[in-house]
C-alpha cells in the first residue's frame, strides 16, 4: 500500500498547488475577465478534489491535511489585482498570460497523470472506494487540462503576434 | 368588424380566439399619420417588423415621398396582420430631424462633416497601413442584429476572406449567441426547431426567462387568442418579474438570479424519476440520457428549492405540467441566455424535450428565441463568430467547401480557432494588440456590461473608431469615422426571423441627404480595398442587394440554411417563407428534426460542442467518439454557484431587462413620441417587502450602486421577488446635456453598474447576475416613477400611479372578419 500512499500524498499536494496556481491567476489576470471568472470555478474542483483525497487518506492511515483556508484577501491578493488592473493595457502583459496558462496546462496535466496511476493500481486491487474517488475526480482534472489548452489555443495567435 | 384602440394603454389589442389545432384568425392592423387617411397613401411597401425579433409582415405607407404609417399583412404566417406597438410608431424616427446626413471625421479633436472621398479615405488608408504593420489581427468589425442578411453576408465576406480578420462578431452576442450555442450542443447545428403554429396545437407551453408579452408581443397575442378559445394551453413561467406572462401561468417560478441549472436539473429530476420520458425516442434519436440521470439524480425540488428559493411544491408541479403535456411547447430568452451558466441552461431546456420525445411534429416544439431583428441573419451569414452558412470551423472540409463558393484559397480564411466573440475584441483593443474597430449598428457605449471601461476602450488615441448608423449615438461620440446609414424602409433587403421565416424589407423613401445603404458602404469600401480572389477576380463581385442575395444562395446551398428556393421576387409578392427552402421544399419547411437529427454527424455538424462549465471545445475525435451517429446529445450540467453573490456591502441581485415601449438604446423608440412617453426616463424597481425594509416608497429617487458604477432612477414598487433589483437597459445619454456619458458620479444607463462577466460556453455577458446596494437620494414628493403601469413594471399596489395610455396619437385601427 506504500505506494498508493505516496501518489495521494503527491496528488493531494498537486491540487492543493493548482487551487492556489488558479486563484493567484485570477488575481493576476483581473483584467482578463473569462481567464478570472473560470479560474476560480475550477479552483473549486481541485479544493473538492484535495478535501476528498485527504478523506480518502484516512482509510490508508495518512494524515493529509484538509483543504487550505479561502486565499485571504491579504496585500499580495491586493498587490497582484491592482497590478492586474495597471497592467492590463500593455501588450506584453499577453505574454505573461500565456506563461500562466502554460504554468496551469501542466499542473493540471501532472495531476491528471497521478489520477490514470491511481485508476490502474485501484483496478488492479480491487479497491473500490479508490476507484471510486478517481472515477469522480479525474473527468474534472482533464476539464481543467482541456480549459487551460483551449485558451492557450484561442489567445496565442493575437497574443504573440499583435506584441 | 373594425376597431380603434389606444394601443399604448392596451399594447396587444383586441382579442381573437381560437381553439387548439385551428388557424390563427387574421386581425389587420393599421395606424397613419394623425390627418392622413387610407385613401391617401399612394404606395403600399412590403417590409417587416426591425424592432424585435418576431419578423411581423408589414407594408409601409408612402404618400408625397414620405413613410405616413404601417399595416400589417394579414396573409402572412408570423403575425396574420397583426403588429405591435413599437411597429406601430417605431418607423417615425426615420423621419427625425437629429438623422446623421453627411460622414463625419474627426479632426483636432472634433468630429466635423465632410464628404465620402475623405471619410472612406481615412477607413481604407487606416486598413492599409495596419495590415502592413501589424496584420488582419489588427482589424476587427463589430456588427449588430439590425442589418439585412445581404448586408452582413458581404460584411462577412470583406472580414474573412478580404481582409483576413478573425475578429468579425455581432451584438448578437448580447442577445442570441446563447441561443445558438445551445443548438449547436444539443443538435450538432444552428437552426431553431419548432415554429411559431407550435403554438396553435400545444397544450402546455413553458417561458423560460422570456417575457414574451414584451419582447415579442403579437406571439403573445397568438398565446392570448388561444387563452381565450377552446382548449387553452397551460402555461408555466420561470421569471422573477411579475410579469403579463407570469400572471397568466398556471405556475409561476421566480428564482433567485443565477440559478436556472439547478431549477431545470430539478425538472429533469422529476419527469425522469416519474417515468415521464418516451424511451423508443431517447433510444433511437439520442446519446448521453443516462450521464444526464445520473448528474440529476440528487437533484430533487427539495434541493432546489434551497437554492432558487422558490417553494418545491411549485417545482413539483411545474415538473408534472411539462411532464405530462401531449404537445409541449418551450421558449427560452434573455432570462436564461444572460444570466449565470446561461448555455448549461439553455441546453437543459432541449433536454426537456428530448427525454420527452417532444421534437419535430405540431406543437411539440423548442424555439430558443432571438432578441433582435435580423440576429438570425448574423449567425447565418458568419457574422456571429460562425463561419457563413454554419459551416465549422474545425472542419477542414468545411472550410475547404467556403473557400470553393468564395474562389480563395482555405489559408486566407482565418480557422485556427474559433471566430473571435465581441467581448474579447473590446479585450484586445483593450490590451492594445487591435487598433481598428468598425462597428456598424450598434451602440456598444450604452449596451455592453461596465461602461465607464468601454469608453476608456473606445476613447483610447491607438484604437481608431469607425461608427456607421443612423444618428450620432454615444457610441458614435467617440469615434474618428462617423459613417451616416440608411434605415429601414431607405433600403431593400431580407431577413429572417426567430422562426426561420425570412421576409423581403423594401425602400419605401429615399434616405436623409448623403446617407447610404450599409450595403453599399460595405461594397464601396471593398472596391477600394481591392480586394480580389485567388484568381485576380474582385472577391465581393455583387453590385446590390439582389445580386448580393444570389451570392448568399450559391453560399447557403446544401447547408441547414438553404436558401435556394427564395429570391426577393417570390418573397416580395408571397410573404415570409421558412428555410430550408429549396428543391426538395419550395415552400419552405415548417419544424426541422421531423425524421431525425442528421445535421448532428461528425461530418455535417457546425460544432464538436465544448464542456459546458470551462468553455474548452471538443476535438473532432471526441465528438466522433461520443456521437458517431449523429444523434441529438443529450448534455448534462452540474450547477454552478453564480461569480458575484450578495453580501453585506451588496445585498441585493441586480438583474437588467426590458420594456414593451423601448427597443435597444432607444436610438429609434426614444424618437417615436408615443413609445418615448409610455417609458421617458430610466426607473429602478423593488418589491415592496424590500422597500419597506429599506424605509423607500414608490417615487423615491434611489441610486443603485455596485463595485463599478451607480444608476439613478425613480423606484416603482412591484411585485418583484424579494432581494432583487431590476433596471431597464435601454436609457443612455444622447438626450442629455452630456451627450455620452453620465453628468456626475451616477448615470442613466443601466450597464454603469453591471459586471463583465460572460457565459464560457456561448461568450454571451451576463447582465443578470450582479451584487447591488441601493440608496434613497431624495423622496418623491408625490411624483411616481415614469415606469410603465401595463408592464411587468406595473405597480404593486393601487392608487397613485396613473395609468399609462398613449391618447389620440396612439389609437390603431384594427379589421377583423365579423364574429357571432
Amino acid at each position: 500500500m506504500n505506494g498508493v500512499k505516496l501518489t495521494l500524498r503527491a496528488l493531494h499536494h498537486g491540487e492543493r498547488a493548482l487551487e492556489r496556481r488558479l486563484l493567484a491567476v485570477a488575481q493576476r489576470h483581473r483584467t482578463e475577465h473569462e481567464i478570472h471568472h473560470v479560474s476560480r470555478d475550477l479552483a473549486r474542483w481541485s479544493r473538492e478534489h484535495a478535501a476528498r483525497l485527504a478523506e480518502q487518506g484516512r482509510h490508508y492511515g495518512l494524515d493529509l491535511s484538509g483543504p487550505a483556508g479561502h486565499l485571504p484577501a491579504d496585500a499580495l491578493a491586493v498587490l497582484r489585482e491592482r497590478a492586474a488592473v495597471a497592467m492590463g493595457r500593455r501588450r506584453e502583459a499577453g505574454l505573461l498570460l500565456l506563461h500562466d496558462l502554460r504554468s496551469l496546462y501542466l499542473s493540471a496535466a501532472g495531476n491528471s497523470v497521478h489520477w490514470e496511476m491511481l485508476a490502474q493500481t485501484a483496478q488492479a486491487t480491487k479497491d473500490t472506494g479508490l476507484l471510486a474517488l478517481v472515477s469522480s475526480c479525474h473527468p474534472q482534472t482533464l476539464r481543467q487540462v482541456r480549459w487551460a489548452n483551449t485558451m492557450i489555443k484561442n489567445l496565442a495567435p493575437q497574443l504573440l503576434s499583435g506584441l | 368588424m373594425e376597431t380603434s384602440v389606444d394601443r399604448i394603454a392596451e399594447p396587444w389589442g383586441p382579442r381573437t380566439p381560437y381553439g387548439s389545432g385551428a388557424r390563427w384568425p387574421a386581425r389587420t392592423d393599421m395606424y397613419l399619420r394623425p390627418g392622413t387617411g387610407p385613401d391617401e397613401v399612394e404606395r403600399w411597401v412590403p417590409a417587416a417588423s426591425v424592432l424585435h425579433s418576431n419578423g411581423d409582415a408589414m407594408d409601409i405607407a408612402v404618400a408625397r415621398g414620405r413613410i405616413v404609417g404601417v399595416r400589417g399583412r394579414a396573409a402572412d404566417r408570423v403575425n396574420r396582420g397583426r403588429l405591435g406597438p413599437k411597429d406601430l410608431f417605431g418607423w417615425q424616427a426615420n423621419a427625425s430631424a437629429d438623422r446623421l446626413t453627411r460622414p463625419l471625421v474627426r479632426d483636432g479633436g472634433e468630429l466635423v462633416e465632410t464628404d465620402w472621398d475623405t471619410a472612406m479615405g481615412r477607413v481604407v488608408s487606416r486598413s492599409k497601413r495596419l495590415l502592413e504593420r501589424q496584420g488582419p489581427g489588427a482589424i476587427g468589425f463589430y456588427t449588430t442584429g439590425q442589418l439585412f442578411l445581404e448586408e452582413y453576408y458581404t460584411l462577412a465576406v470583406i472580414a474573412r476572406a478580404g481582409i483576413g480578420t478573425n475578429h468579425l462578431d455581432g451584438n448578437t452576442r448580447l442577445c442570441t449567441a446563447t441561443a445558438a450555442e445551445a443548438l449547436k450542443e444539443s443538435f450538432g447545428c444552428d437552426g431553431q426547431p419548432g415554429s411559431y403554429t407550435d403554438f396553435d396545437h400545444a397544450d402546455v407551453i413553458a417561458l423560460f426567462g422570456h417575457n414574451m408579452a414584451e419582447t415579442q408581443p403579437v406571439l403573445w397575442m397568438r398565446i392570448l387568442d388561444r387563452l381565450e378559445g377552446t382548449d387553452p394551453p397551460r402555461l408555466v413561467c420561470v421569471d422573477p418579474r411579475p410579469t403579463p406572462v407570469a400572471r397568466r401561468a398556471d405556475v409561476h417560478l421566480a428564482p433567485r438570479s443565477g440559478t436556472n441549472v439547478a431549477l431545470l436539473n430539478a425538472l429533469l429530476h422529476r419527469i425522469i424519476r416519474n417515468g415521464r420520458v418516451d424511451h423508443e425516442f431517447i433510444e433511437a434519436h439520442t446519446v448521453g440520457f443516462e450521464e444526464l440521470t445520473a448528474r440529476v439524480r440528487e437533484c430533487t425540488p427539495a434541493w432546489a428549492a434551497r437554492i432558487c428559493q422558490v417553494p418545491a411544491a411549485s417545482i413539483e408541479r411545474a415538473a408534472e405540467l411539462i411532464g405530462g403535456a401531449e404537445r409541449l411547447v418551450s421558449t427560452v430568452l434573455q432570462g436564461v441566455y444572460q444570466s449565470h451558466q446561461a448555455t448549461a441552461a439553455a441546453v437543459q431546456v432541449n433536454n426537456l424535450h428530448l427525454v420527452r420525445g417532444m421534437l419535430g411534429r405540431p406543437g411539440r416544439g423548442v424555439l430558443q428565441m432571438n432578441g433582435q431583428p435580423t440576429a438570425q441573419n448574423t449567425r447565418e451569414c458568419g457574422a456571429n463568430g460562425d463561419l457563413p452558412g454554419f459551416r465549422n470551423w474545425q472542419n477542414e472540409q468545411h472550410v475547404a467547401d467556403l473557400a470553393r463558393v468564395w474562389n480563395v484559397t482555405p489559408e486566407t480564411i482565418p480557422h485556427y480557432a474559433p471566430p473571435t466573440h465581441a467581448m474579447q475584441m473590446f479585450r484586445y483593443a483593450e490590451q492594445g494588440s487591435l487598433r481598428m474597430l468598425w462597428i456598424s449598428g450598434t451602440n456598444p457605449a450604452v449596451s455592453l456590461p461596465e461602461l465607464a471601461r468601454i469608453r476608456r476602450i473606445l476613447s483610447q488615441d491607438r484604437l481608431f473608431v469607425v461608427v456607421q448608423d443612423l444618428f450620432l449615438t454615444e457610441t458614435a461620440q467617440l469615434a474618428d469615422v462617423v459613417l451616416p446609414a440608411a434605415a429601414w424602409g431607405e433600403k431593400t433587403g431580407t431577413f429572417t426571423n426567430a422562426d426561420r421565416t425570412v421576409h423581403f424589407s423594401g425602400k419605401a423613401v429615399d434616405p436623409p441627404g448623403e446617407a447610404r445603404a450599409d450595403l453599399d458602404i460595405f461594397l464601396d469600401y471593398a472596391a477600394r480595398m481591392g480586394f480580389r480572389d485567388k484568381d485576380g477576380a474582385p472577391l465581393v463581385g455583387w453590385h446590390d442587394a439582389e445580386s448580393a442575395f444570389e451570392a448568399w444562395q450559391r453560399c447557403s446551398a446544401g447547408r441547414p440554411c438553404d436558401y435556394t428556393g427564395l429570391s426577393h421576387q417570390k418573397l416580395r409578392e408571397g410573404g415570409g417563407i421558412q428555410w430550408p427552402c429549396n428543391e426538395q421544399a419550395p415552400e419552405g419547411t415548417e419544424r426541422l428534426y421531423t425524421e431525425g437529427f442528421t445535421w448532428a454527424h461528425p461530418d455535417v455538424c457546425e460544432s464538436y460542442g465544448k464542456d459546458l462549465v470551462t468553455g474548452a471545445s471538443m476535438e473532432p475525435a471526441e465528438y466522433r467518439s461520443l456521437n458517431p451517429g449523429g444523434k441529438a446529445v443529450i448534455k448534462a450540467a452540474e450547477y454552478l454557484p453564480p461569480h458575484e453573490d450578495t453580501s453585506v456591502e451588496f445585498p441585493l441581485q441586480l438583474i437588467t431587462g426590458r420594456t414593451l415601449y423601448h427597443f435597444h438604446t432607444r436610438t429609434k423608440t426614444g424618437r417615436a413620441p408615443q413609445l418615448n412617453a409610455a417609458a421617458p426616463e430610466v426607473w429602478v424597481e423593488l418589491s415592496a417587502g424590500e422597500a419597506a425594509q429599506q424605509d423607500l416608497a414608490e417615487g423615491d429617487l434611489v441610486e443603485v450602486a455596485t463595485p463599478r458604477g451607480a444608476v439613478r432612477g425613480r423606484l416603482r414598487i412591484t411585485a418583484i421577488r424579494d432581494g432583487m433589483v431590476f433596471l431597464p437597459f435601454h436609457y443612455g445619454y444622447w438626450d442629455t446635456a452630456e451627450g455620452h456619458r453620465p453628468g456626475g458620479d451616477s448615470g442613466r444607463a443601466a450597464n454603469e453598474a453591471t459586471i463583465t462577466d460572460w457565459d464560457p460556453a456561448s461568450k454571451q455577458p451576463l447582465f443578470k447576475t450582479a451584487a447591488a446596494r441601493i440608496g434613497l437620494v431624495e423622496r418623491a414628493a408625490g411624483t411616481p416613477a415614469p415606469a410603465p403601469t401595463t408592464t411587468a413594471s406595473a405597480p404593486a399596489g393601487t392608487g397613485g400611479v396613473p395609468s399609462t395610455t398613449g391618447g389620440p396619437q396612439a389609437v390603431a385601427l384594427h379589421t377583423t372578419e365579423g364574429r357571432p
